[in-house]
């Protein structure tokens, strides 16, 4: 008989009976029919029932039989105590959804092997060195460096050049029909290195990132051809224009490759010949990463000494160009360090921003599922002293210790497997959802969170692991039942409600450090938020235009003006780039003729009426006229002047601006204005600011071209978004050559700098909200219990006239020494931990009293609000009825 | 009298052998044969048979099949298969060479 047909057996046990009873009992008819008396036939057969179960156990799989048995006996058990089933599963599936949800992220942005071939082999070149704040690692290269790394390990790995990925403005037709997408230069042996095939036409070969701007080609990403084209194939051979530069369209790569920026979903590749030659030959400009496929059988650190190497003699190159370093900028410089990381599940800016804020989200999903399982333990041994009569019968009629464990066990399982369903319903939900959190939603990020095997085998382990967690406990108190005892009623109730407080004390512990993590997290956001920028982002709107040519000022000026024209416009200026956008332009100043200042200046293009469009206040002075271009005048903020001018007003004085050359050109202070934020760090101070005239012209006076700008709205309608399309439309009406290629309310930049700590909170304040009720519903439980077993008492006692307060006290007292030594516990371990992620805090300390008492206070409020239930039933026990009922 | 499964291991030779020259029998006809070739000297035991019948049947030796006779009742056949045929011949050679080695020890002690 057959495994599958055993195991079918075990599911059709009746009917299996049925058929051995029908084939004994046609023996002992035909006994009888042969002659003999049916009661010595009978009697000379046997009992029925052994004969049934020693045939019965050859005929099916007899472990699997009792699991059988004990699932549908679980499920009657589950059946019976709804309301507290529920609870224990929802709570579970809450949990375990939200570790799903939580490795699903975690695994997609930093652990899940980029599907290219031999990914494990895959590292990156890093660098680590000091920066203003201390330690700092980059990750970027220039590309004569790459050429020299690459010859000189040649023979141990193969180097790919990739620069990072870019949102560039591209077109299929005119200038009018300007979109956006995701471009990087990759090296041309990349995809042949990686093992990627095309779909459609062929990809990139060595031969088309040889000479420079010889090969116009480009290959699309899967995900963009069936976003952009809907899977045609006639695209091969289509013409893309790039800036200045026609692309041929070669070819689509294979679905699963979405480049290696993780993330970031990239929808052009472009050779690396083809980026402009001067950054190409540029050994300064660092702007792409080195991946390295180490060849089979090389280690990690001969070729890691060997770049060292290489890297050195470069820098020692490159300091001689160098000519304003001074010593101990040199000696930092020397100090440079190479690393070889690991670059398995590729590289990107959003696995460096989000690795901790992750980890954290991890720690506090971990916590919140160790409180889920102490809950459900709680219940389940709550409900095993009610089940302790039944334990004991089962003893007594002779269960095996081990039956009874895995009676206990399976249904234990039976609420994980139901609780992992709905959890990983949750979690097919909640990762995207909180991936759509990560990125400003015009830009999301774009994960592959498929639900795959590693997914599943999550779930299963994590499953499996809880069930233990939470059902071993009273599986083997359960099986460690004294029948006697039991059966007589006096089974040791001491023991089991103090394994229940301490369970009490472990939950509110973590609850004190969820909840405390995650206020520090909503302060932190709180204070960023509520950091004064210096300037008002009501009602603006930054309208980013390009040009298909660099344009004179006069033209930039006249779509100004055309734009001042449409109605609901309050003002225009114009300015590089939007405050806030992480764009910055620094430039080092001297003072008198002095050497250049260490400190660097942050420099801004900004047309006349900017400063009051952006409502940053004059101190003295005046604004820029029209006439006046860069660099002949300036408007300094503060920072400046407490820099540079010791505090005092600047306005009059002179400075002179070093170019990278050496030469310098004076510039004269027409303006004095408070502080205003330009860049996009709100966790650094604001820093010396010099405003300079958005028109500029060269050292004999010609107007300089401009092919980039930002024309700044202010309207009067408080959504400023409504005028977009109409202003889009405006700008090249004005002058056919301008284009727009985003538009963004200030409001919108200045959220999306926050956007990590605003995740952080949400999702802190999700899980202590979490946390919360699961505490309140672990000492309402606790008290509820003890409430119960204690009636008698309870009664008696008031019987003998004792006080309310008595009652209460008597009922909560040591429930709430467990919160007390929980929250305890809890903030010694949150301000030992805590110190190691103090730096995504901003302004707040864990050892703020203030962030501790909120906590504090909301642990206890929640206890509190948990015990009026438990200590009301306690106080309203009728002494008559309850001694009666005895 | 004995009992055949006091003779250890040999119920399933037997209940092969006679399978293999008469297929389809039920549980007591197997049980009468085993005693009238014998004539009563084998008496096979009621109470084992069945879960011997059913854990050769899980053995893959013997297969079973449902009828229903003229009296309305229906009985289980049994028959052999050809792992069946493979074991009795394994068995059979066994058997052999354990009553060689006991008649030696008889004829030589």
């Amino acid at each position: 008989m057959s495994l599958w047909k055993r195991m079918a057996n075990v599911v059709r046990g009746e009917r299996l009976n049925r058929e051995i009873d029908e084939e004994l009992e046609s023996h002992i008819e035909e006994a009888i029919a042969h002659g003999r008396d049916p009661v010595e036939a009978r009697r000379a057969f046997g009992s029925a029932l052994r004969h049934r179960e020693g045939s019965r156990d050859v005929r099916l799989i007899a472990w699997l039989e009792s699991l059988r048995a004990d699932s549908v006996f679980g499920w009657r058990q589950l059946n019976k105590t709804k309301i507290t089933s529920a609870a224990a599963i929802l709570s579970l599936a809450l949990g375990i959804g939200a570790s799903t949800a939580g490795f699903r992220l975690i695994d997609a942005l930093l652990l899940r092997p980029l599907p290219v071939a031999n990914a494990e082999r895959l590292h990156v070149i890093a660098f680590e060195g000091t920066g203003p704040n201390g330690k700092m690692t980059y990750d970027s290269c220039s590309y004569p460096m790459f050429r020299q790394m690459r010859a000189d390990v040649k023979e141990q790995a193969e180097l790919i050049a990739v620069s990072y990925a870019d949102r560039l403005d591209l077109t299929y037709g005119s200038d009018q029909e300007m979109e956006r997408e995701y471009v990087q230069f990759i090296s041309g042996w990349m995809f042949s290195a990686f093992g990627v095939k095309p779909a459609v036409g062929r990809l990139f070969s060595a031969d088309d990132d040889g000479e420079p701007g010889a090969h116009a080609y480009a290959v699309l990403s899967h995900d963009y051809w069936t976003r952009r084209f809907g899977k045609d194939p006639a695209v091969v051979g289509r013409t893309v224009r790039i800036g200045e530069t026609p692309y041929q369209i070669i070819g689509v790569a294979e679905k699963r490759f979405t480049g290696t920026e993780t993330g970031t979903s990239i929808g052009i590749f472009l050779p690396m010949a083809m980026k402009n030659p001067q950054t190409l030959e540029s050994w300064n400009n660092f702007w792409m990463r080195t991946f390295i496929q180490l060849k089979p059988g090389v280690a990690v650190e001969p070729v890691q000494e060997r770049l060292r190497a290489t890297f050195h003699a470069i820098q020692e190159e490159r300091v001689k160009t160098f000519l304003t370093l001074t010593p101990q900028q040199k000696e930092l410089f020397f100090k440079e360090k190479l690393l070889v990381d690991t670059a398995a599940a590729g590289r990107s800016n959003l696995q460096r921003d989000y690795k901790r804020p992750l980890g954290i989200l991890a720690v506090l999903v971990a916590l919140v599922l160790l409180i889920v399982c102490a809950n459900v333990a709680n219940l389940m041994t709550a409900q095993a002293a009610a089940r302790a009569r039944e334990m004991a019968l089962r003893v007594a009629i002779g269960a095996g210790r081990w039956r009874l464990v895995q009676l206990v066990l399976v249904e234990s399982s039976l609420r994980a497997f139901l609780a992992a369903i709905l959890g990983g319903l949750f979690a097919w939900w909640a990762a995207p959802c909180v991936a759509g959190m990560i990125n400003p939603p015009d830009d999301p990020a774009r994960l592959s969170l498929p639900a795959d095997w590693r997914v599943f085998g999550f779930v299963a382990m994590l499953s499996a692991g809880v069930t233990l967690l939470f059902g071993l406990a009273p599986a083997l108190k359960a099986s460690a039942v004294r029948p006697a005892s039991a059966l007589k009623g006096g089974e040791n109730l001491v023991v089991r409600g103090r394994l229940m407080h301490v369970l009490v004390a472990v939950q509110v512990a973590f609850c004190f450090l969820v909840l405390f993590v995650a206020g520090l997290f909503v302060a932190t956001f709180d204070r960023l938020t509520h950091e004064t920028t210096g300037f008002s982002a009501e009602r603006v709107l930054n309208l980013e235009a390009v040009t298909h040519q660099a344009q004179p000022p006069a033209f930039w000026e006249q779509v100004e003006e055309h734009l001042r024209e449409v109605p609901e416009v309050e003002s225009v200026a114009m300015t590089t780039w939007p405050l806030m956008s992480g764009e910055s332009w620094v430039g080092e100043i001297s003072i008198g003729g002095a050497a250049p200042s260490d400190v660097l200046t942050d420099l801004l293009a900004v047309s006349p009426g900017w400063m009051e469009e952006m409502r940053i206040p004059f101190l003295d002075g005046r604004d820029f006229r029209r006439e006046e271009t860069y660099p002949n005048a300036a408007i300094v903020n503060q920072a400046f002047a407490n820099q540079f001018f010791r505090g005092e007003d600047p306005v009059g004085k002179r400075f002179e601006m070093v170019a990278s050359s050496g030469g310098r050109s004076s510039v004269e202070i027409a303006g004095f204005v408070k502080d205003a934020r330009s860049r996009d760090n709100l966790r650094l101070p604001i820093r010396p600011t010099a405003y300079v005239p958005f028109s500029a012209v060269d050292a004999a006076g010609t107007p300089q071209l401009r092919g980039r700008g930002t024309f700044v709205v202010r309207t009067h309608s408080a959504n400023p978004l409504a005028l977009a399309s109409l202003l889009r439309q405006e700008v090249p009406r004005a002058r056919p050559e301008f284009y727009v290629n985003n538009i963004r309310t200030q409001a919108e930049i200045n959220l999306a700098r926050t956007f990590r700590e605003r995740l952080l909170a949400v999702l802190g304040l999700f899980f202590a909200g979490v946390a919360l009720l699961l505490g309140g519903v672990g000492v309402y439980g606790v008290l509820h219990y003890s409430v119960l077993q204690r009636k008698r008492e309870i009664g008696i006692r008031i019987a003998v006239g004792a006080q309310v307060g008595v009652i209460a006290r008597l009922v909560t007292v040591d429930a709430f020494l467990m919160v007390v030594i929980g929250a305890v516990a809890g903030l010694a371990v949150g301000m030992v931990s805590l110190r190691f992620i103090e730096s995504l805090f901003y302004q707040v300390r864990a050892t703020d009293w203030t962030m501790m008492a909120f906590p504090w206070a909301v642990v206890l409020l929640t206890a509190l609000a948990a015990a009026i239930a438990p200590v009301m039933r306690a106080v309203r026990i009728d002494p008559v009825e309850m001694l009666r009922a005895e | 009298m004995a009992k055949a499964d006091s003779l250890q291991g040999s119920m399933d030779l037997l209940v092969l052998k006679i399978l293999s020259r008469r297929p389809g029998l039920h549980g007591y006809a197997i049980m009468t044969a085993i005693q009238d070739i014998s004539g009563e000297v084998l008496r096979v035991e009621e109470g084992s048979l069945y879960p011997a019948l059913h854990r050769m049947e899980e053995a893959g030796w013997i297969r079973a099949e449902w009828i229903t006779k003229d009296t309305g009742r229906r009985a289980r056949l049994y028959e052999l298969t050809a792992a069946g045929k493979k074991q009795l011949g394994a068995e059979e050679s066994r058997w052999q060479a354990v009553t060689l080695a006991v008649n030696r020890v008889l004829r030589e002690a």
